[in-house]
């Protein structure tokens, strides 16, 4: 007697990977459900219309959205450096831009504050020069967020790089063109689901900061407030706020990676 | 319009290249070699991807590399036209796209790029093709889109790097012919390198042989073929390959008629028979061979393990004994002999 079998030759994975698979799911979403029974539902739009929520909100999205940014245009040239070019040294640089990967957020923003604070080695004379204040305004925000994020882009990309045949290149530049419209044409078309990718993962890290953030730009709504600061404050006084704080970034999280990673899995 | 390379290139320290070429306007010249003999370092070097350590490359009037000079053009002002091994087409473009690469890098004005593109389209059958992503391409397709990408910039030297090597059997047979005009309608100088003596011998008007980042014999098909210098060019050169013209199951090549299995095949066509296939006698064979005829032993070499002969009139071949069977027969230069092929070891295939 033969069993039926699918039609459709599909891998199947041992028994024990689909057990392990299944616990990691479970695992995964327990604490969403933790969250939804506990939402306020009733009063979910009016928590949500808060000032507070809608000023963590703003101040998020320019911030992480400025960190993606800012990340591409120093993180490419960054990456493609330690890539192509062979220099005394080149372990070191990378170790110390890959270094905010490891670092607990707090000691990064730590640094920051005694590097680029009013009192810091930079931050003081840069106050003197141009009035500027980096910490506890919205670009310190920025820096903060940044400073830990851009290491998954200058990771991401560089590794693009070394696997990317680098014989196009040399076939581009036969044909005339200069280093930058070879970069252009060729090699940027060829990374980019990479680069994709990198600006996804850098936009996530940066939207979830919290340690470099709160030791560095401080805690003031409005200001320097984005939403996991505003969650934790709200985990004290109200926890009603801090449940709809919370449920928001997952939709927001949950939205832009899903609609992304589809639209950068069709681009491959 | 002539390109002269004397270059010394040191590769990772274990292998270095040494090479001398000289290749007049209007010629072709090949390169052909096994794997891992410099030819990839040739190509690089000439396209400048690699800088040489010793020696002058000269195209025309302009000095492109010369280490004891200081001078080094960068690829991108060499105006070299390379098809590279495997085409190396940019995937995310379009046909018409990557023929116009190199135009719209120089920064042609784009009315002048899109003509010039229409005609290279043209020119190669493409234009149907155009706005086909070149990932799709099919890979006879692909070497055409190289090729128009390569000779779109009016390039002063042609640089073909295996150009057939990523093709199945039949499309290479159509593709070789197709090859051979566009070469010969290029007017600077042409460089073929590759692994495949067949191509070697049909596309180029002089073959320089390379071993082990040496060049070990320089001259024509028939130079290679029937006066191989070395071990690895004997095996390498292999098959006597005889251009003739087939009809209702016989080839004459010159003079001579040669009888084939294919009966079906006709017009020109390329006749291929092993050294070892040919039978050596002292009188007039007995026996079933279609293919009998009296000539005379003008060259022995011995290689090893066997003995290479080159018969005279009428035909020209290159027949491989072994040691004891020239001592049997008593074979020595000028020696009068039978010759027999069987109909069924000749290879024919359209040429």
């Amino acid at each position: 007697m033969s069993r039926r079998q699918p039609r459709i030759a599909q891998s199947r994975p041992p028994i024990v990977f689909s057990v392990l698979a299944a616990l990691g799911v479970v695992f995964f979403l327990l604490p969403l459900i933790g969250l939804l029974v506990r939402t306020p539902w009733s009063d979910l739009v009016s928590l949500l219309a808060s000032d507070v929520v809608i000023d963590a909100l703003v101040l998020s999205a320019i911030a992480s959205v400025a960190a993606v940014i800012i990340s591409t245009i120093v993180g490419v040239p960054l990456a493609w450096v330690l890539a192509r070019l062979e220099f005394r040294g080149r372990s070191l640089v990378r170790g110390l831009v890959l270094a905010p990967l490891v670092l607990p957020p707090v000691v990064g923003g730590a640094a920051l504050l005694f590097a680029l604070g009013r009192r810091g080695v930079v931050g003081e004379p840069l106050y003197d020069a141009t009035g500027l204040v980096l910490p506890f305004s919205i670009w310190g925000v920025v820096v903060a967020v940044t400073f830990v994020s851009m290491p998954f882009l200058i990771l991401t990309v560089e590794g693009a790089l070394r696997n990317m045949d680098s014989r196009f290149e040399g076939a581009a530049a036969s044909l005339g063109a200069g280093r930058w419209t070879v970069f252009r044409r060729v090699t940027l078309p060829m990374i980019g689901p990479s680069l994709a990718a990198g600006m996804i993962l850098t936009w996530s890290r940066a939207i979830g900061e919290f340690g470099a953030t709160v030791t560095f730009a401080g805690n003031l709504q409005g200001e320097t407030q984005t939403l996991p600061l505003a969650v934790f404050v709200a985990l004290e006084s109200n926890r009603d706020a801090a449940i709809a704080l919370s449920l928001l970034m997952v939709a927001i999280s949950l939205t832009v990676l899903v609609l992304l990673r589809d639209r950068w899995l069709r681009s491959l | 319009m002539t390109l002269d390379v004397s270059i010394t290139v040191s590769r990772g320290g274990e292998f270095t290249l040494e090479m001398s070429i000289r290749i007049e306007a209007g010629e072709t010249v090949a390169l052909l070699g096994p794997n891992g003999a410099g030819k990839s370092t040739a190509v690089a070097s000439l396209a400048g991807l690699l800088p040489i350590d010793e020696g002058r490359i000269v195209l025309g009037n302009r000095v492109l590399d010369d280490p004891a000079e200081g001078v080094f053009v960068p690829p991108e002002e060499r105006e070299i036209g390379v098809v590279f091994q495997d085409y190396l087409l940019f995937g995310h473009l379009t046909v018409a796209e990557n023929v116009a690469f190199g135009l719209r890098s120089q920064k042609e004005e784009p009315d002048a790029v899109d003509a010039k593109t229409a005609v290279w389209l043209e020119r190669l059958s493409l234009a149907r093709l155009a706005d086909t992503k070149a990932r799709d391409l099919s890979g006879g397709q692909a070497q055409k889109v190289a090729l128009a990408r390569a000779l779109i910039i009016d390039p002063e030297l042609l640089l073909l790097d295996e150009p057939m090597a990523a093709l199945d059997a039949t499309t290479r047979v159509e593709l070789r012919r197709d090859l051979g005009e566009h070469l010969s309608e290029f007017p600077g100088p042409r460089l073929l390198i590759t692994h495949d003596p067949t191509e070697a011998f049909l596309l180029a008007d002089e073959i320089n042989v390379i071993e082990e980042g040496r060049i070990t014999q320089v001259g024509s098909a028939d130079d290679i073929r029937l006066r191989p210098r070395t071990r690895y060019i004997a095996d390498l050169a292999g098959s006597n390959l005889l251009v003739g013209n087939a009809s209702s199951g016989v080839v004459t090549v010159g003079t001579h008629v040669l009888h084939v299995a294919d009966t079906a095949i006709g017009g020109s066509v390329l006749a291929t028979i092993h050294p070892r296939a040919v039978s050596v006698h002292r009188q007039h064979p007995e026996g079933s061979p279609r293919n009998v005829w009296k000539t005379t032993i003008v060259r022995i070499e011995h290689f090893g393990d066997r003995v290479r002969l080159q018969t005279g009139e009428p035909l020209a071949l290159a027949v491989e004994v072994t040691p004891a069977a020239v001592d049997a027969l008593g074979l020595e230069l000028g020696s009068d002999v039978w010759l027999s092929v069987k109909a069924t070891e000749i290879g024919v295939e359209p040429g």
